[in-house]
């Protein structure tokens, strides 16, 4: 019958249950797509960046080339029908109407060959490979060069480290193609001629079912992160449920009746525990068959959907139990409603939902451990990415309904201490 | 008469509270009676129901209902008592059945049984065409009238009553006393503070006067009025015993 009643309550509150539903729906679509679409190669969106070429050699060239074949960038080297300064590049840049400009110095290519020229000549001289009737050239000073790049201050550090990596290893391929061409020069012989490609490459092993690999996208990682996150926000309409009651009057007559306070606590489970579960469901249905019309990757549940029900079975008793607590602490809506949001945030961003667990500092890394959304979201993980079998899980299930167990409990101490005679 | 609540040395102090609200109150309540609390605001009536109801924890006292220690038998009195809270303890976006099947079925009641008994009470008190109405659309008296059958479908031995009329106009104020009074005849002790004077005086057995959570007097209201000097009602009575001056208390 408690099951029933909270069905009643939940049914007369049509916007409640249409933003109970509709808006974890439209919080994974909007998150997914925008971060399966941050910096992207192919992403429709390409970012503009100001290049200021003082050099019109073969390096500026080349760096030109690959920011162009990149996909991520598209290069801008003149602002209205104007060749771009550096001056402008800055402004423009430190404005935030770029997000960045890369100066490229007077004399960069002819410096490079001849620095490299001097040390390979010096190289091959020391080898005894030259000819030593010739007059030795004389040794020019060639100055350090610097390639300069301006970032927007708004530019998050992730991106910047990216963009500085990717130049660093675009001007050590020129370098070490220049440095092959020189010494194919000097030593002149057609056997000399050397094999400019990389000797090392990195190739990424990756998980399997079934002989095939599980290659992880961006949904495989996201959809799991933020079906936790909107689970866990069921903490809110539950706990203000809970405190209405204590406002309208009708837990005095819970509280009077010879029902125990576990009974009607267990019917608000049972029936939160049934939204929570159509909320997955839901969520796991757009990531499979709307993502695809988005342009996103669809997520791949295969031979996974069972296990992924009971991570979110168990998800979810965890949030209802937080959820029973702060509606049973909690004195008024005022109370509870911006606790149960804040608090949903601060175990989300604890537990690794925005940024990784491994990529926080070390003390937060052992905070992280103490986050029921933690455990949810390496559940997931196991499940989705690793491979794992039920009992991988068992020990993120059991943390997970111990959470529960240890929530709903200390909410029925609390209530026994404050009113029973 | 047998006792059927009796309190010994109740005292009640909240946290951060001067006064106690209730301050040695001893009472013995009898089986039948309609036994009404009376006290100006901030008095000590709704802790006395609120402790007896087991709302609340007594700071000190003892007090028994049918014979039997609260702390020790709270499910065998849970049983056998009835609430009728001040508030509208009822859910505004239910209808008035689906609340009374609701609060029904926590006492055990179940199936036609309690169906029937929800409609009986509903058409008795003159509710039948609105029972798939929510409360929410419900006037004040209506309300009372639900809040009412809520808390007497299981047939309790013994029926608090908060301020049971409080703001209703006087067509259901009218039909809550007699609907009562037919309670009280099948056999249930009523409990009920109220403070209507005139009401109290027409509807109790018996009375007594709270203030600063101590009995100021008891017995039948017209006892009352007769052992008082220059009393002609109940209020008379009242306003010997409590003063004049304004009650309002935070």
């Amino acid at each position: 019958m408690s099951v029933y009643k909270e069905f009643l309550l939940l049914k007369r509150d049509m916007g409640g249950v249409v933003t109970l539903f509709l808006m974890p729906l439209v919080l994974i679509i909007t998150v997914t797509l925008i971060q399966d679409s941050s910096y992207k190669k192919g992403n429709d969106v390409e970012i503009p960046i100001l290049l200021v070429d003082y050099d019109k050699g073969n390096v500026s060239k080349t760096i030109f080339d690959n920011l162009q074949k990149s996909k991520v960038f598209t290069v801008v080297t003149s602002i209205d029908n104007k060749p771009i300064t550096e001056a402008v590049a800055k402004e423009a840049v430190f404005k935030g109407k770029y997000q960045l400009a890369v100066i490229i110095p007077s004399r960069l290519s002819t410096d490079l060959q001849a620095k490299i020229d001097q040390n390979v000549q010096k190289i091959v001289s020391s080898l005894g490979f030259a000819d030593s009737s010739a007059t030795k050239p004389k040794v020019k000073l060639v100055n350090h060069k610097e390639v300069k790049l301006y970032f927007d201050p708004a530019v998050q550090l992730s991106f910047k480290a990216g963009v500085m990596n990717g130049i660093d290893k675009m001007i050590s391929q020129i370098e070490t193609k220049s440095i092959y061409t020189a010494f194919q020069e000097q030593l002149g012989d057609e056997n000399a001629k050397f094999n400019q490609k990389s000797f090392i490459t990195f190739k990424e092993i990756v998980p399997k079912i079934n002989n095939k690999d599980i290659t992880p996208n961006s949904v495989q990682h996201n959809v799991p992160a933020w079906t936790l996150f909107a689970v866990f926000f069921i903490v809110i309409p539950l706990s203000i449920n809970m405190v209405k009651e204590k406002t309208q009057g009708t837990f005095i007559r819970l509280r009077t009746n010879p029902v125990p306070n576990f009974i009607v606590l267990a019917g608000k489970t049972v029936m939160y525990l049934i939204i929570c579960q159509i909320q997955f469901y839901m969520m796991i249905a757009v990531a499979v068959y709307l993502f695809p019309h988005l342009g996103l990757p669809s997520l791949n549940v295969e031979g996974n959907l069972i296990l992924m029900s009971v991570v979110a079975l168990f998800s979810g008793l965890a949030a209802i139990g937080f959820g029973i607590l702060l509606g049973t602490v909690a004195k008024t809506q005022e109370q509870s409603a911006p606790f149960g949001a804040t608090s949903v945030i601060i175990l989300a961003a604890i537990g690794g939902i925005w940024v990784p667990v491994f990529a926080m500092p070390k003390i937060m890394q052992v905070i992280a451990q103490s986050s029921p959304m933690n455990w949810g979201l390496e559940a997931f993980y196991d499940v989705l990415l690793r491979n794992g079998t039920f009992w991988d899980l068992v020990p993120e299930l059991f943390l997970l309904f111990l959470f529960f167990i240890v929530t709903t409990t200390l909410a029925l101490l609390y209530d026994k201490k404050k009113r029973a005679v | 008469m047998n006792s059927i609540i009796q309190i010994t040395n109740l005292s009640k102090i909240y946290k951060d509270a001067e006064m106690y609200s209730l301050d040695n109150f001893s009472l013995d309540i009898k089986e039948g009676q309609i036994f009404g609390l009376l006290g100006p605001n901030g008095a000590g009536k709704t802790t006395l129901i609120s402790i007896l109801c087991g709302l609340i924890k007594p700071t000190s006292g003892s007090f028994k209902i049918d014979n039997l220690v609260y702390a020790e038998h709270v499910n065998e009195i849970k049983k056998i008592i009835g609430v009728v809270p001040q508030e509208y303890a009822l859910y505004p976006t239910l209808t008035a059945r689906e609340n009374l099947l609701y609060f029904g079925s926590m006492y055990g009641l179940k199936g036609n049984d309690l169906k029937e008994k929800v409609i009986d009470s509903l058409d008795f008190l003159g509710l039948l065409k609105f029972a798939d109405k929510r409360i929410e659309t419900f006037s004040g008296g209506m309300k009372r009238r639900v809040n009412l059958i809520a808390g007497i479908l299981h047939n309790p031995k013994i029926l608090f009553l908060d301020e049971p009329t409080v703001g209703v106009d006087v067509h259901s104020k009218n039909v809550i006393i007699e609907y009562l009074k037919e309670l009280n005849k099948i056999g249930t002790t009523i409990i009920y503070t109220s403070h209507h004077l005139s009401e109290a005086q027409d509807f109790c057995t018996h009375i007594a006067i709270v203030d600063h959570g101590k009995i100021y007097a008891e017995g039948t209201p017209k006892n009352l009025i007769e052992t008082t000097a220059n009393a002609r009602n109940l209020e008379d009575v009242f306003i010997s015993l409590t003063g004049k001056e304004l009650r309002d208390a935070i």
